[in-house]
């Protein structure tokens, strides 16, 4: 029933609809090949059981050994520029073939990530009411979030949307997973610069188990200077590890519903022990 | 026996072409239908994506022609050149002609011909008087190119800045100009240049036979078409080694290099469309000109086509 990183395609009950591939007007498929020279015609045929067909807008199906490619190119690419975040994305999605059903189960399993992948909410500018949320008081998730965002001037609407998952529901946990990673930044109370990054992923390594994950924990601190490299080594990281194993599954957690809380208050129900 | 079909497909993922093919959906049509990759677009849409994927990869339109051919374009280009054997005071029009290859190529060729022609007229000189020879020196000074001149075509603004500052940055500029034109209705007078190229830029044109018709327009009589492109590889084994090649490793280049994989994704597609050697002499044949044909390279995975208007 488990396939590893099988081509399944997902029960439509609640799948977006599948849409043409490229933006700009009807784009019609063709069925016979024009050019009888093209001799593929009948190859075309044949590859009907494994279709061509979206699973998600932005879905790009790929082949096993695309995805394989995919994976050492954007590692590579990731380590050698550290601006390329839809590098570290595509590397998610590629080696999270065993981690993310793990995680779409757990979620299944708990009442409140049950919830959420029913309705799946979004995190982004559009539906977030960021009046509301800088009213807030001081100390409540809500407020503390926004803080977060305004202090490093970053925005819930730049986590890029996944490509190349091929199961339309393993598509949203890791969408959720990427946009309740700032949820995660203020939680853990670590800012957006290259140590507070290694740290979080530290946490989320133990958390989710992506592989994606684990090779920015390790790989991440080869650009710290010494001396933040034994803070983190002392001190963040074995704090990270801890929480992270203590802590019940983030993605469990219906943080939509929950901007009230005050932050310390949902850390001790989640089980992250206080920041250093 | 569900692993057993997955093991099937995932096989024949790996050999064979795109998880890419779409399938039918019977709708109504607006306009001619054309071809667009595998998709079927209308004319007016299939020039517009045309033109959206080349503004994204021009930037780095380059780098990825390195990586894709590892290299090799360089060498099919030179070829072509070569072929062409431009003597100074050609001019050339190159369509398509973005980010100048073919035009610097050119200016290099025309180049070191005039300084050969120039060296061999100064063993002439060896017996001419001190006024004479200054004489020889001032008019042949400031004609390095020896008149020749090139002129750079191409529909996309993007793809002509980046070769514009490709230019300016290896130090071209005598000899170039840069204009936006379409193929299919060229921005010139008729009778004009004295050889057309069309590198890689054919197979993008969405109405191949009018850019065929414009380009025997243009061109002076005796002048010469020449067209360098991707086209069909008839070994077998080579051909399915092209294909998974192709299909398994360009896009995820492009994706992992540009940031772009729907824009490779095109450009494998549009290989496949693109009609065959001798369906492509038919048509330059048709268009007027002369003494057509074609040359392989690399077992057809690139022809030069070759033409001449008498």
């Amino acid at each position: 029933h488990h396939s590893l990183c099988g081509l399944r395609k997902a029960p439509s009950r609640s799948g977006p609809v599948p849409q043409p591939v490229l933006p700009a007007g009807r784009a019609r498929l063709s069925h016979s090949d024009p050019r009888g020279w093209d001799g593929r015609g009948v190859e075309e045929e044949e590859e009907e059981e494994e279709g061509w067909h979206q699973l998600y807008p932005g879905h790009i199906p790929t082949s096993p050994l695309q995805k394989a490619l995919l994976a050492a190119g954007s590692a590579v690419m990731a380590l050698y520029d550290p601006y390329r975040h839809d590098m570290v994305a595509v590397l998610g999605e590629t080696t999270g073939c065993l981690a993310l059903p793990n995680l779409r189960d757990k979620m299944k399993h708990h009442p409140e990530g049950y919830r959420i992948l029913q309705e799946r909410p979004r995190i982004r500018l559009s539906t977030l009411d960021m009046a509301r949320l800088r009213e807030l008081p001081d100390g409540s998730l809500g407020r503390e979030y926004v803080r977060f965002l305004e202090d490093n001037k970053v925005s819930p609407d730049t986590r890029m949307p996944p490509k190349f998952v091929d199961d339309e529901e393993l598509a949203y946990v890791i969408q959720r997973y990427r946009e309740v990673h700032d949820l995660m930044h203020t939680l853990l109370g670590m800012p957006t610069n290259m140590l507070g990054e290694v740290v979080v992923k530290w946490f989320e390594a133990v958390q989710t188990g992506l592989p994606m994950c684990v090779l920015g924990a390790a790989f991440g601190p080869v650009r710290l200077s010494a001396r933040k490299l034994q803070v983190l080594a002392t001190e963040l990281v074995p704090w990270a590890i801890r929480s992270g194993r203590n802590a019940s599954c983030i993605l469990n957690v219906y943080y939509e519903q929950r901007w009230e809380q005050p932050v310390e208050s949902l850390r001790e129900e989640i089980g992250i022990f206080p920041p250093p | 026996m569900a692993a057993a079909r997955l093991c099937r497909c995932r096989c024949r993922a790996l050999l064979s072409r795109p998880p890419g093919a779409p399938r039918a959906l019977r709708g109504l049509a607006a306009g001619p239908e054309m071809h667009f990759g595998f998709q079927t677009v209308t004319e007016a849409e299939r020039r517009e994506k045309i033109y959206q994927v080349f503004e994204s990869v021009a930037k780095k339109y380059d780098v990825m022609n390195d990586s894709m051919t590892l290299g090799i374009h360089r060498l099919w280009k030179d070829i072509l050149i070569h072929k062409m054997n431009p003597c100074p005071g050609t001019l050339l029009l190159d369509v398509a002609g973005g980010t100048g290859d073919i035009a610097f190529r050119f200016i290099n060729y025309v180049r070191s011909v005039r300084e050969r022609q120039l060296q061999r007229k100064l063993k002439h000189h060896q017996n001419l008087s001190w006024q004479e020879i200054f004489e020889s020196y001032q008019e042949d000074k400031f004609n390095s190119l020896g008149d020749s001149q090139v002129v750079v075509c191409d529909i996309n603004r993007e793809m002509l800045k980046v070769g514009k500052q490709k230019a300016q940055h290896l130090g071209y500029s005598e000899g170039l100009s840069w204009v936006l034109g379409n193929a299919e209705e060229l921005p010139f007078d008729d009778d004009k240049f004295d050889v057309y190229t069309i590198a890689f830029g054919i197979r993008n044109v969405t109405r191949i036979d009018l850019a065929l018709q414009e380009a025997y327009r243009v061109l002076k009589p005796g002048g010469r078409f020449l067209c360098l492109e991707f086209s069909h590889v008839s070994n077998p084994l080579l051909s399915r080694l092209y294909d998974l090649y192709s299909f398994q490793v360009i896009p995820v280049l492009g994706e992992v290099i540009a940031g772009d994989w729907k824009s490779y994704q095109y450009l494998v597609e549009s290989i496949r469309r693109f009609p065959p050697q001798e369906e492509l002499k038919e048509m330059i044949e048709d268009a007027g000109f002369f003494k057509v044909n074609y040359e392989n390279l690399n077992f057809g995975i690139v022809a030069i086509h070759s033409g001449f208007k008498l």
